[in-house]
């Protein structure tokens, strides 16, 4: 049961929320002021005829003052009508419906790998703190915080899908349609993504078992006489566990970011090529409606973080 | 001070060898034309994708352009790059951060929602959405990596800000008829000063990576100019015939990154009186 002051925590946490969606999605429509010159006649493209240009002002309410115009903008938004491509003039919305799950997959099999591997990695580097096997897993927890995913991506591409075949160099397949395919195709890109997320999660992992291992509690269960072994792994891993929360959505919104290049290595159409190309044909709708999508997912799952955070933390009675 | 400098050094090789790996990389890239043995975009079509020899040591492109070449030249263009954005990410950040914590009051509600509002950002998305809307090119991209780092710098400053401003010698100064912006100048920035340097380092790091995204995906240097991540675009579209020619330009970032991250990780040690080894 929740007590009154956990709630309160969690009334304000979400009230706090408020003016950062607001601001946020202020920013998202703001990108249009960024544009040099007639927004319109950029917007519209070379050669366009005065009745597509008129049409965009039209679409955007450009004559309008700003508020008004983002007034607008976020009504329509919310209710799921994020206006239509420049290019192929479908809705951004079908779009985007359609990318973020081949997204989604790949950025949830690395999270994954990355703390199926990474936490393990980081508890054990602390349980012997500047021993060889701590110094190895630091070191390359600082390669792969400086790896360009990307480029991790294009070395898993050139080994495992072109010189041995092993999996499939680029594309995706639905998970509803043949999860075994998809799997397969989703593992080469999810392993470049969980490089970078498998050194963060086992070097704060490390850090925060370091930290606990050398507090006083832990000097109370070597003196009552308990094994290493579990004062690391069950005592340990019970105090470290509410950090994992933070982990985990760090790990989440970098993935989220990283994957945007990835996908591009692997000719993924997810949510990464949807705005790389938007953004090559300067497609307006289609970058601002993806990172529309995007800054409300990375809201959501922090206010999700900070409300469970809440809950579990045991210092706030 | 200059002591203090070499003694760090001394004391923490790795930083050493970074801070010198770095220097050295920064006169490569000054010095790149007189060192580079060929031009950038000269086109030997004679001999697309060379293997390594005594006139092309790392070979050529798929162009016949020489690649050590454009290694050399290709480091200017992403120091350049990185250092722009950092510095852009500065300019904006320290004033706005010193302005929140110092004022504090609504003017801190404001600034630190907004804060918070940027840093909900993924910040590659927000990079490519605003070189998109301000127009492709290596420039504006770092002006838009810039725009989002800045908020970094803004949060560390103004959370210094804030502690320094109800610091005795703070009350002393007023007391003496001190003004705001001597205030500042004098006493809060340069406590602030030391939080910055280190966050600077490790940003340049992180904007060596978003230049080369963000050229990679072709939003950022336009080809025939030469950066790492344009090189490693073009690697891969040659990769089913020439794997090799990815490894050279991300080497140079993994290793460059890796230097800017050791180098501020050190520093934050050695800056921080609090922190012992």
């Amino acid at each position: 049961m929740l007590t009154a002051a956990r709630r309160a925590v969690i009334r304000r946490r979400l009230l706090q929320a408020v003016p950062v969606l607001v601001l946020a999605t202020l920013v998202v429509f703001g990108l249009l002021k960024l544009m040099p010159g007639d927004i319109a006649i950029t917007l519209a493209g070379e050669n366009a005829t005065d009745e597509r240009i008129n049409e965009i002002r039209e679409m955007y309410g450009l004559n309008r003052p700003f508020l008004v115009q983002y007034g607008s903008w976020l009504g329509h938004a919310i209710t799921g009508d994020l206006s239509k491509s420049l290019a192929s003039g479908e809705a951004v919305a079908t779009s985007i419906a359609r990318s973020f799950p081949n997204t989604l997959l790949i950025v949830l099999l690395a999270m994954g790998v990355a703390m199926g591997v990474g936490i393990p990695l980081g508890i054990l580097a602390a349980s012997k703190p500047d021993s060889l096997l701590d110094r190895v897993v630091t070191s390359i927890a600082s390669l792969g915080i400086a790896v360009p995913s990307f480029w991790l991506a294009m070395i898993l591409v050139a080994w495992f899908a072109l010189e041995w075949g092993w999996f499939p160099a680029t594309g995706s397949v639905a998970l509803g349609q043949d999860p075994v395919k998809a799997l397969h195709h989703a593992v080469l890109p999810a392993l470049a993504l969980a490089g970078g997320g498998l050194a963060e999660v086992s070097r704060q992992l490390r850090s925060s078992m370091v930290e606990y291992l050398s507090s006083s509690p832990v000097r109370t269960l070597h003196a009552k006489g308990l094994s290493p072994m579990s004062i690391l792994w069950k005592h340990g891993l019970k105090n470290v566990g509410v950090n994992l929360i933070t982990v985990a959505t760090l790990l989440f919104n970098r993935m989220l970011a990283a994957t945007v290049v990835v996908e591009a290595v692997f000719a993924i159409p997810g949510m990464g090529n949807l705005i790389v190309n938007g953004a090559l044909h300067r497609d307006l709708p289609v970058v601002q409606g993806v990172v529309f999508v995007m800054v409300l997912v990375v809201i959501t799952v922090n206010l999700v973080a900070d409300v469970l955070y809440t809950v579990l933390d045991p210092r706030i009675s | 001070m200059a002591r203090a400098f070499f003694a760090w050094l001394r004391s923490d090789l790795r930083a050493a060898l970074s801070l010198g790996f770095l220097l050295a990389l920064l006169l490569l890239s000054l010095a790149a034309p007189w060192i580079a043995p060929w031009s950038p975009t000269f086109q030997n079509i004679d001999i697309p994708l060379a293997d390594a020899d005594a006139a092309h040591p790392l070979g050529t492109d798929d162009l016949g352009r020489d690649v050590l070449s454009r290694l050399i030249y290709g480091a200017s263009a992403t120091l350049f790059a990185s250092f722009l954005a950092v510095t852009i990410a500065t300019v904006i950040g320290v004033p706005v951060g010193l302005l929140a914590g110092f004022k504090g009051g609504w003017v801190d509600d404001v600034i630190s929602r907004m804060i918070d509002a940027l840093l909900s950002f993924p910040a590659i998305v927000l990079a490519i959405a605003v070189t998109s809307a301000l127009g492709i090119g290596l420039t504006n991209g770092m002006i838009a990596v810039g725009i989002v780092f800045s908020p970094q710098i803004a949060r560390l400053v103004r959370a210094r800000a804030l502690v320094v401003r109800q610091e005795l010698y703070v009350d002393a100064a007023r007391c003496m008829g001190a003004s705001s912006a001597r205030i500042l100048w004098r006493h809060v920035l340069p406590n602030a000063i030391q939080p910055v340097i280190v966050q600077v380092t490790l940003l340049l790091a992180g904007a060596l990576l978003a230049e080369a995204s963000l050229s990679f995906l072709g939003l950022g240097i336009q080809p025939p100019n030469p950066s790492w991540g344009a090189m490693l675009a073009r690697a891969y579209q040659n990769m089913e015939i020439a794997p090799a020619l990815m490894y050279p330009p991300g080497l140079a970032i993994l290793f460059t990154a890796l230097a800017f991250n050791t180098l501020g990780e050190s520093l934050r040690v050695a800056l921080d009186p609090t922190m012992k080894r």
